[in-house]
């Protein structure tokens, strides 16, 4: 029976001790303890979250990354198509370009060549004359150096006249 | 294995029985008692008794710590308890015809009989009627072995927190190291699984302190008990007034916080027909102190239950009087002790548990 009889000694001085352990406990212990723990797990799932988020902006930047490329790629390929196009065109305006040019030279050159040529041949005709112009003074004048030659013609120019 | 552990156990179960027998028979009446050897350990005491050792004069030698003895008797009085354990021996014969002694001081006018105090008469005796004293006790407010414990457990379990707490100071964010990699799982598990599991995530956290204290209050003073030598051995969580005054603050805070819908269900359970709700009132009433009645003595019990199995299964060599009988009871003897390491930390999972459900099922706001 003394066993389960409470003892009024042990019951206060259980109530007493129990209560500032609690309250000693709870400010040096428990407060301190539960803060760090709980300071280490919302660090741990921030840090977590902070992964899948980061993991996600990876995932999502790898695809624009690659959709960039792609896209770089195809513009490249425009690029390389437009230039060689261009360069194709240029070569080819180059040609004609140069070709008219050329065509240009000789057409001008045919026609100063012409002009020449024909300068030439109306000097050519004036010196002529001219020549043949001496000449015929040169042989009248013989003619008629005497008075018979100047009968001769005389009668001659005569005839031609009356035979007209 | 278990096949052999149990037939070692039914083995001991039958030599327990049986053990009376052999030792009345035994001649001399120097048989060691073993039944008031348990109760001794068991029980509260207001010294420390450590060792008896035969002196040279062949008179029994006790060494123990002398423990101060604090008495509201007209005024404090405090004086060390070895005043009383080394007064005057006064035998008497008690109502079995047994030969009893109990211890008197005379200049202090106190005796102790049987680990209680009483005032002496006028004779300076003290006066028995059916085998009990009926002088005046004093308010006993002494220091007693369990006291001793009490305060020895709560100082070593506040300096071996405070290290384990210490370690955190130095660096918040690291895992715990050393004595708080102890410690830690202990406070999360009660944290998680017991306080926001049977209290809820809302209102744990004002019930953390105590629920934290009693689990490891009750455990390491289960575990101080295990210990055979000063300052171990004290048996106070298995003494009624200490497992007493804890499940007394579970049922206050369990009434403290308890809100309306919890009274509602005690003295106006819904759901049931008015001639019902009548009859339960009183029924669910008497549940506010029953639950922590079960609480104070389930910690009791099992506790108390440990300390006289394994002292039980020692004593066997003295009464059958040969040491031969240790090399069963001594196996016997270490398995139950490890059996108890288990015991002291589910008792006090289980009062830690128990209260949560009881506040938790207080505060909650739906059924």
């Amino acid at each position: 029976m003394d066993l389960v009889t409470p003892d009024i000694g042990l019951i206060f001085w259980t109530g007493l001790v129990f209560l500032l352990l609690m309250f000693v406990l709870t400010k040096f212990i428990w407060k301190p303890l539960m803060g760090a723990v709980n300071n280490r797990e919302e660090n741990i799932q921030e840090a977590l979250d902070m992964a899948k988020k980061t993991k996600a902006e990876m995932q999502e930047l790898q695809t624009k990354n690659e959709n960039l490329l792609k896209e770089a790629r195809v513009e490249r390929d425009q690029m390389i198509k437009e230039a060689k196009e261009t360069s194709n065109q240029m070569i080819e305006d180059a040609k004609g370009k140069s070709k008219t040019e050329a065509d240009k030279i000789i057409e001008n050159a045919r026609a100063s060549i012409e002009s020449e040529k024909n300068a030439a041949i109306t000097e050519l005709k004036t010196q002529v004359a001219t020549v043949a112009l001496e000449i015929a003074e040169k042989v009248i004048r013989e003619e008629l150096s005497s008075d018979e030659n100047q009968k001769q013609l005389a009668s001659k120019l005569a005839d031609d006249i009356s035979l007209n | 294995m278990l096949n052999t552990t149990l037939k070692a156990f039914i083995w001991s179960l039958v030599l327990l029985v049986a053990a009376p027998v052999f030792s009345s028979e035994s001649e001399d009446g120097e048989t060691t008692d073993v039944n008031e050897m348990i109760m001794h350990h068991v029980k509260d005491a207001h010294e420390w008794h450590i060792l008896t050792i035969e002196g040279d004069d062949g008179h029994e030698k006790h060494i123990s710590v002398p423990l101060p003895i604090i008495l509201i008797d007209g005024g404090l009085k405090v004086f060390l308890s070895s005043e009383l354990y080394h007064g005057e021996h006064v035998e008497f014969t008690n109502t079995k015809g047994e030969k009893e002694h109990y211890l008197v001081n005379e200049d202090l006018g106190y005796g102790l009989y049987h680990e209680k105090i009483y005032k002496l008469n006028q004779a300076g005796r003290l006066t028995f009627e059916h085998g009990h004293p009926t002088n005046a006790k004093p308010l006993d407010f002494s220091i007693t072995k369990n006291v001793f414990a009490l305060i020895f457990s709560a100082i070593l379990l506040f300096v071996l927190l405070k290290a384990a707490v210490n370690t955190y100071k130095k660096d918040g964010m690291a895992p715990p190291k050393g004595l708080a990699k102890f410690i830690e799982p202990f406070v999360v598990y009660i944290r998680d699984d017991i306080a926001k599991e049977n209290i809820g995530e809302a209102k744990y956290k004002r019930f953390m302190p105590f629920l934290l204290t009693v689990f490891f209050f009750i455990w390491v003073n289960n575990l101080l008990g295990l210990i055979p030598v000063f300052p171990g051995g004290a048996n106070l969580t298995g003494n009624i007034s200490f497992t007493l005054v804890l499940a007394f603050f579970t049922m206050i805070l369990t009434i403290v916080s308890g809100n309306k819908h919890y009274w509602g269900h005690i003295f106006w359970m819904p759901g049931v027909p008015v001639p019902m709700k009548i009859f339960m009132a009183p029924i669910e009433l008497l549940g506010v102190f029953t639950k922590p009645f079960a609480l104070m003595v389930r910690l009791f019990a099992n506790i108390t239950a440990g300390h006289i199995i394994i002292l039980s299964l020692v004593g066997i060599i003295f009464t059958f009087q040969s040491a031969a009988w240790g090399f069963l009871s001594v196996p016997m003897a270490l398995f139950i002790n490890v059996l108890e390491l288990l015991v002291a930390f589910l008792q006090a999972f289980i009062f830690t548990m128990l209260s949560a459900l009881f506040i938790g099922a207080a505060v909650s706001e739906h059924h």
